[in-house]
């Protein structure tokens, strides 16, 4: 049982994933009604649309209109994410987190991080990223990271057959595993930048207890975006950065029960507001 | 004389034929094989498909088929086909071709009924089916077996299997799948003319102003022929005018002038109208000179039933078919029945008893004076109201294209020739049908002229050739002779050189009487060859059951794995058309001889091979001896005559019918031979069980003695050796010559012969009849009606099942131009499968949208009897009117048999496929 | 000020990183857009149009209940993740109701392109208004050309005697047969492919191309005087109607006072 406490919220995680992409597949497949399209664009029991709004942005930013059904659906998603749930798209839905997650986990296990790197990748490429995205959709007239996002290429392989589109996330893999630690999602990826500045004042957070805290670490050794966890062993508080993907590992790792889900206003009024600078 | 004749006709046969046919073949394309620099051999050959008789050239390499062009010397398509006819290269080399006997065993190794299909060898599979045959044949005798023949049997194959079942097993249970498709047409024939098969020929098609379609959707059934058809049309746009008559817009009607879209059965009521229409208001159309001079009026019974089992309450009826059952026994009559029997006396509300259900092919001698006076009711309000298909259509309109149709028949100097196939012939009258096409051009003295006449389509290659003129029916012998009577019975014995009183005097049971009989018990052993009588049989749901669960034992030889190869016993691997020597005699009476091409896949062997070698099983002692057939008919004892004829109790079948010493006197090789395979002759290089060969050029064999039939009886044909020289003649070949126009003495020398004027209908059937009125035959007096044809009166009745309110759609079956039948050879050519891969459920926009059916939804189609599902298409070749629907019965996924009615007409015994009731609902 | 250098220098790299990125992005997508014969579904948008809308999310592919729409897939030589037909093998089949085209929800297929209005006036579905290309014919394979009845494409087409109808030619060489040629028209042909599919030739002799590639365009500035309706195919041409050839380019006079003839 320890073993499962210790990787609850994985596992609830990777479940998370694997209904979603089972209820893709069998919307498209099978013809359930309960999810059909892809992470791009879907509709709920054949009636609610959800739109990835950065595709909807990169399709504007191409100077074309959008149909409102796509608008209504965009907005659904942003709604969701940044008011509730926070950037749990990146760890609860993306299929690609998977790969990530999987790099890392290799990447751990082998010599690969004592190693280090020479190469270090600013977290605000991802932010570069979405400019760069914008302007080339602009530029060229069509949605450019949908052209080649790593994450819809791998969900619509799972679901309508993946052609050559492995060797994408393979590159993903190794460049995780080689090249930069938690490179893609926590560095690269324009779609998590996207969430990351949406979902800053997102309700549902991760709360840190400075008095239970024995200052291990433990927590920002697995963090993914360790950044956001600055004010462990200073102060308690919520995490509020956008970056968070909610994933609830540090969850997970705290022996000392100072981590847990909550939200970002305390009742108690504990700790202050962290400086975000 | 003979001997004279027969002589001189072989010496001059050859160059005669072709000089007469009109051909002047240039050098490189005659008839004799001719190897390319590529190592092809180039060699004719006939297309395996339907009754058109297209010519083809094959090309062999490496014993391989390597390709297939239309011959450019072939009269019919002059280098032309269909695309079936274009993948002819292909369907003998589809993947699951049945390359060895398959049988169903335990795992023990012996025949079980319920085991699983195990290849065994030809000795193993031979024991057993002859086996299985002395002991139902011991038990139940000679109509205890029987055999489904075929309209695409190979001339040889279809005499060969004849002889054995009538002369050596002593059966009549011999019926071809013609049965389904031609037997109306050759019933009205021979009451009409005395004997079978059209007066004209494909010229009629070049010669015509006017071509009628009745129930006849050339444009994808017989494509090569339409396109003469729409070719005359275009060399005179004007003058030559197509009308279509059918129950549904199909292809036809892009050409054609008008269209007239009837509602099932009622061609009846508008051919007594346009009758009507003659007699009463446009007499002076009637060609008097060559009424009198040529016809007589005749009627018949209208109480002659359905052809349903005479048993309405039988035990193997669902209770759900009990309605329809019951037509056999009487119905209750009909408003529009009434009105059109008003000269009968026949009134609405009526209950008709079927009481002549026995007789229904009697008929009787009329006067003018009753013939017109049984018109009287067929009036264009009446037949209008009645007949018209379309209910969107106004009835003004329908009327207009009925008198106009009228115009185009009775205008004076217009040739007119009237088309059918199985729109007649699968009809629950189809006899009476066919009768009154011939009656409209009788009257009109438009009959046996080029360009004038009514001419009956074939489908199958070779109905007109095998099923037809050898006579694999029930009721037949060769060249149109049948076995009721005994100077036919006589002939035949004599020339198969069987003793006196061998032949079974007793009508066999026809093609779904076999299957009744199954299902009854009273048959319980039947072997199928060239044929799918499983797929193809109406009311499918009875005979599937019946060959599973009763105890008997069926054979199927076929090249592919079919429906019927699945409820079979016994599967014998066939071979096909060019893995054989074979003939087809196609529609115009053309017979068309090719040779042996390739040797057959596997362990394949010809269906005559595997006749011939049944017959080796049995003994003169086995079959010869006395038969108890029915409770007024005993086959006598006829081993004494046998041994005085010089035979011994202990010579098989095979000695006395196939390997006799005429059969030996034809040699193997043979120059007409030279540089090709025969199996049979002389085995190939498979050397299949050991087996070497006859010895002696079997085929040529069964051709001479066949052939000896006809000569003198108005059958004459050519022999074999001419046939591989010319591209086929139309037969009576007398004197070397062929015959175009048939009746006409001007064209037939038997015409010419009975100097009986222009023309000479000389059919020795039927020509001596009671005399009567409309009532029926009054006196005992019988007019004898020697060169006359007949001119019929029928009357217009409802089928056996029309829709109503729980099922409330006709249903038509049919086929389309990409597959051919079951679909067992076209269905395995990728291009014609992809061209069209399911049988779809052709309905009106109208059904559609008050069923809420999208074209695409898989819906069932369910009548009384079963039902199948199948995908709604309202759009594309077939347009039916509301009320209709139509579905092809290729595909075995859509198994459309299960759902028609085993109705038939009562005289032909042939199925009606074209009207049963249906619901539809989504599945 | 090392740091303010720092920071501009992190920022010039930057701005270098993304634009190296950014160009090479750009000439990698310039070169997907050129799939000149992708064939859309119904109510496709130019396909200029389509690929900036399309999200590639797949929902008209899974409403398609013939399974006929393919998502493209990296190696599909069409853009990744973009619908398209293969009519070869699986042709559209004209759904009145045209699942594909309600899924979209970006108007990527754009219900006003496959609508008309029906008998009372009100805006309907319209699936032969679909455009998905145009059948062409290689007179050359087609086997219907050399006399063979074969029409295979006729007779499957949805709208036959409309897309496809058949043009009787007298076989001069046998004199006494028809040649049933197969002809294609371009104002009732949705290109749904399922000619393509039926074609019995080798590779299909009938087969469907976007209609930019299939189609020409005849000249403004003349209309058949035998067709009445031919004067709307050139309304909306522009006002001038000056021509110029090489011939022409120069003004008369630079022309007269050019040198000797």
């Amino acid at each position: 049982m320890p073993a499962m406490r210790a990787y609850r919220f994985m596992l609830l995680r990777r479940s998370s994933q694997a209904a979603i992409l089972g209820l893709f597949i069998c919307g498209n497949l099978l013809g359930w009604q309960a999810l059909r399209g892809t992470l791009s664009s879907s509709r709920v029991l054949d009636t609610v649309p959800l739109t990835d709004p950065f595709a909807l942005l990169q399709i504007i930013a191409t100077q074309h209109s959008v149909a409102s059904d796509a608008l209504l659906g965009g907005l659904i998603v942003i709604l969701f994410f940044g008011l509730l749930a926070g950037r749990a798209f990146c760890s609860w839905v993306c299929p690609l987190n998977v790969v990530t997650d999987a790099a890392g986990w290799l990447r751990k296990k082998t010599v690969l991080h004592v190693s280090g790197s020479r190469f270090v990748l600013s977290r605000k490429t991802r932010y570069g990223a979405i400019g760069v995205s914008l302007v080339v959709s602009f530029a060229t007239g069509i949605a450019a990271f949908e052209w080649i996002s790593p994450i819809t290429m791998l969900q619509r392989g799972i679901i309508f057959g993946m052609g050559l589109g492995w060797t994408l996330v393979l590159a993903v893999f190794l460049f995780d595993l080689f090249v930069q630690r938690d490179g893609f999602c926590g560095h690269v990826c324009p779609l998590g930048g996207f969430h990351a500045s949406i979902t800053r004042f997102s309700l549902i957070r991760i709360r840190h207890d400075q008095g239970k805290c024995t200052s291990c670490g433990k927590c920002l050794d697995i963090c993914p975006e360790q950044q956001v966890l600055q004010m462990v062993g200073k102060a308690s508080g919520a995490v509020t950065s956008g970056a968070c993907t909610n994933c609830g590992r540090c969850i997970e790792v705290c022996d000392d029960d100072a981590m847990k889900f909550g939200i970002r206003f305390s009742p108690a009024k504990q700790g202050t507001r962290s400086a975000g600078t | 004389m003979k001997i004279t004749r027969r002589e001189l006709l072989k010496t001059t046969a050859a160059v005669a034929a072709a000089t007469a046919a009109g051909m002047s073949i240039p050098k490189e394309l005659q008839a004799a094989a001719k190897h390319t620099e590529a190592g092809w051999r180039w060699d004719k050959a006939v297309c395996r498909f339907c009754g058109t008789g297209c010519g083809i050239m094959v090309a062999t390499k490496g014993d391989r088929i390597v390709a297939v062009k239309g011959d450019p010397a072939a009269p019919v398509n002059m280098g032309l086909n269909c695309i079936k006819g274009y993948f002819n290269a292909k369907i003998i080399y589809g993947a699951d071709r049945l390359t060895e006997p398959l049988m169903r065993m335990n795992d023990k190794g012996e025949f079980d009924k319920k085991g699983k299909f195990r290849p065994v060898t030809w000795k193993r599979a031979f024991e057993e089916m002859a086996k299985q045959f002395k002991k139902y044949y011991g038990q139940l005798g000679p109509t205890g077996v029987a055999i489904f023949g075929s309209g695409q049997y190979t001339i040889q194959e279809g005499y060969a299997a004849a002889k054995l079942m009538k002369a050596g097993f002593r059966s009549n249970n011999i019926d071809p799948n013609a049965r389904l498709c031609m037997a109306s047409a050759v019933a009205a024939f021979i009451e009409t003319f005395g004997i079978d098969e059209p007066a004209g020929n494909y010229d009629d098609m070049h010669h015509s102003d006017t071509i009628v379609l009745w129930g006849a959707n050339m444009a994808e059934m017989h494509p090569v022929l339409w396109s003469k058809i729409t070719n005359r049309k275009l060399s005179d746009t004007k003058r030559v005018r197509v009308v279509n008559l059918t129950t549904f817009a199909n292809r036809c009607s892009n050409l054609a002038d008008s269209e007239i879209v009837i509602k099932p059965n009622t061609d009846l009521a508008i051919q007594n109208y346009i009758l009507r229409e003659i007699v009463y208001n446009r007499p002076q159309a009637i060609d008097w000179d060559f009424v009198n001079q040529n016809c007589v009026f005749a009627t018949g019974y209208v109480d002659i039933g359905y052809g349903l089992r005479s048993q309405t309450d039988h035990p193997k009826y669902k209770k759900t078919e009990l309605d329809t059952a019951s037509r056999e026994a009487f119905k209750i009559i009909t408003k529009d029945e009434a009105i059109a029997m008003g000269a009968l006396g026949i009134k609405e509300g009526d209950k008709m008893e079927m009481k002549h259900a026995g007789q229904a092919g009697n008929h009787w001698a009329i006067s003018f004076e009753d013939f017109k006076k049984g018109l009287e009711p067929y009036t264009l309000d009446f037949v209008a109201v009645l007949a018209k298909g379309d209910p969107e259509e106004s009835l003004e309109s329908f009327k207009k294209k009925l008198t106009d149709l009228v115009d185009l028949y009775t205008e004076r100097d217009r040739k007119v020739v009237s088309f059918w196939t199985m729109g007649f012939n699968q009809h629950v009258r189809g006899t009476w049908v066919n009768e009154q096409v011939y009656a409209i051009h009788l009257l009109l003295g438009k009959q046996s002229q080029p360009g004038n006449g009514a001419f009956s389509l074939t489908g199958q290659p070779s109905a007109c050739g095998t099923a037809r003129e050898v006579g694999t029916f029930a009721h037949r012998l060769p060249a149109d002779m049948v076995v009721m009577n005994p100077k036919h019975r006589a002939m035949s014995e004599k020339l198969w050189k069987v003793p006196e009183g061998t032949l079974n005097p007793v009508v066999g049971s026809h093609f779904i009487k076999i299957m009744r009989d199954l299902e009854d018990g009273k048959i319980r052993w039947a072997w199928v060859q060239v044929n799918n009588p499983w797929q193809n049989a109406t009311n499918a749901n009875h005979w599937i059951t019946a060959a599973r669960d009763m105890d008997n034992f069926i054979v199927v030889s076929d090249a592919y794995p079919s429906i019927s190869a699945k409820v079979a016993d016994l599967i014998l691997p066939a071979a096909m058309i060019f893995e054989k020597w074979g003939a087809y005699g196609n529609a115009e009476r053309r017979t068309q001889h090719w040779r042996q091409q390739v040797t057959p896949i596997g362990k394949s062997m010809s269906d005559t091979w595997q006749t011939v070698e049944f017959a080796r099983h049995f003994t003169l002692a086995d079959v010869w001896k006395e038969w108890k057939i029915d409770d007024k008919n005993t086959l006598p004892d006829v081993r004494a005559k046998a041994r005085e004829m010089g035979y011994k109790d202990s010579d098989t079948l095979y000695d006395v019918l196939f390997a006799n010493k005429e059969a030996k006197g034809y040699a193997w090789p043979d120059p007409i031979g030279k540089g090709f395979l025969n199996s049979e002759a002389a085995g190939d290089k498979r050397n299949v069980e050991g087996f070497k060969g006859y010895g002696f050029f079997i085929q040529k064999y069964l051709w001479e003695e066949y052939r000896k039939f006809g000569i003198d009886h108005a059958h004459d044909l050519a022999d074999f050796d001419t046939y591989h020289k010319v591209r086929g003649l139309r037969w009576p070949v007398v004197d070397g010559k062929e015959t175009l126009w048939r009746f006409n003495a001007e064209y037939d020398p038997y015409a010419k012969k009975e100097n009986h004027g222009k023309f000479a209908f000389y059919g020795p059937a039927g020509k001596e009849i009671p005399k009567g009125d409309l009532s029926g035959p009054q006196g005992e007096e019988k007019v004898k009606l020697p060169n006359k044809a007949k001119i019929f009166l029928r009357h217009y009745i409802d089928p056996a099942e029309t829709p109503n309110a729980e099922y409330p759609l006709w249903l038509c079956t049919g086929r389309v131009l990409e597959h051919w039948h079951t679909g067992t050879m076209t269905m395995r050519v990728p291009e014609l499968y992809r061209a069209v891969p399911e049988a779809l459920c052709y309905m009106s926009v109208g059904d559609a949208k008050k069923n809420s059916f999208k074209d695409g939804d898989l819906i069932w189609v369910e009548s009384r009897r079963g039902k199948v599902k199948a995908r709604v298409e309202t759009r594309g070749r077939n347009l039916p009117p509301q009320g209709l629907i139509f579905i092809p019965f290729f595909d075995e996924q859509v198994f459309i048999n299960k759902v028609t009615l085993d109705a038939t007409c009562p005289i032909s015994k042939e199925p009606d496929y074209k009207k049963c009731a249906v619901k539809v609902y989504k599945a | 000020m090392p740091e303010r250098r720092t920071f501009m220098l992190a920022m010039a790299r930057g701005l270098g990183a993304a634009s190296i990125g950014g160009l090479a992005w750009t000439g990698f997508l310039d070169g997907k857009k050129d799939y000149p014969t992708v064939l859309r579904p119904p109510g496709a948008v130019a396909e200029k149009d389509f690929l900036a809308t399309c999200t590639k999310c797949g929902l008209c592919v899974a409403a398609c209940p013939y399974e006929a729409l393919i998502l493209a897939k990296p190696g599909d030589e069409r853009p990744i993740g973009t619908p398209y037909f293969h009519m070869r093998e699986n042709p559209c089949r004209m759904c009145r109701d045209i699942p594909c085209t309600v899924a979209c929800p970006t108007g990527a297929l754009d219900r006003s392109l496959v609508s008309g209005a029906d008998d009372h006036g009100s805006v309907v579905l319209d699936v032969n208004k679909t455009r998905i290309g145009l059948a062409v014919i290689d007179r050359e394979t087609c086997i219907a050309f050399w006399g063979i009845q074969c029409d295979a494409c006729y007779r499957t087409c949805p709208l036959i005697d409309k897309a496809v109808t058949v043009e009787y030619l007298r076989n001069e060489r046998t004199g006494k047969h028809t040649i049933m040629a197969p002809v294609v028209h371009s104002d009732h042909c949705t290109g749904c492919g399922m000619c393509e599919r039926a074609c019995v030739t080798k590779k299909a002799s009938i087969f469907v191309l976007p209609r930019e590639l299939a189609m020409g365009e005849s000249s403004g500035r003349y209309v058949k005087g035998w067709e009445s309706a031919d004067e709307e195919r050139i309304s909306g041409l522009p006002e001038d109607t000056t021509t110029v050839t090489p011939r022409s380019e120069k003004s008369p006079l630079d022309y007269l006072n050019a040198g000797e003839p």
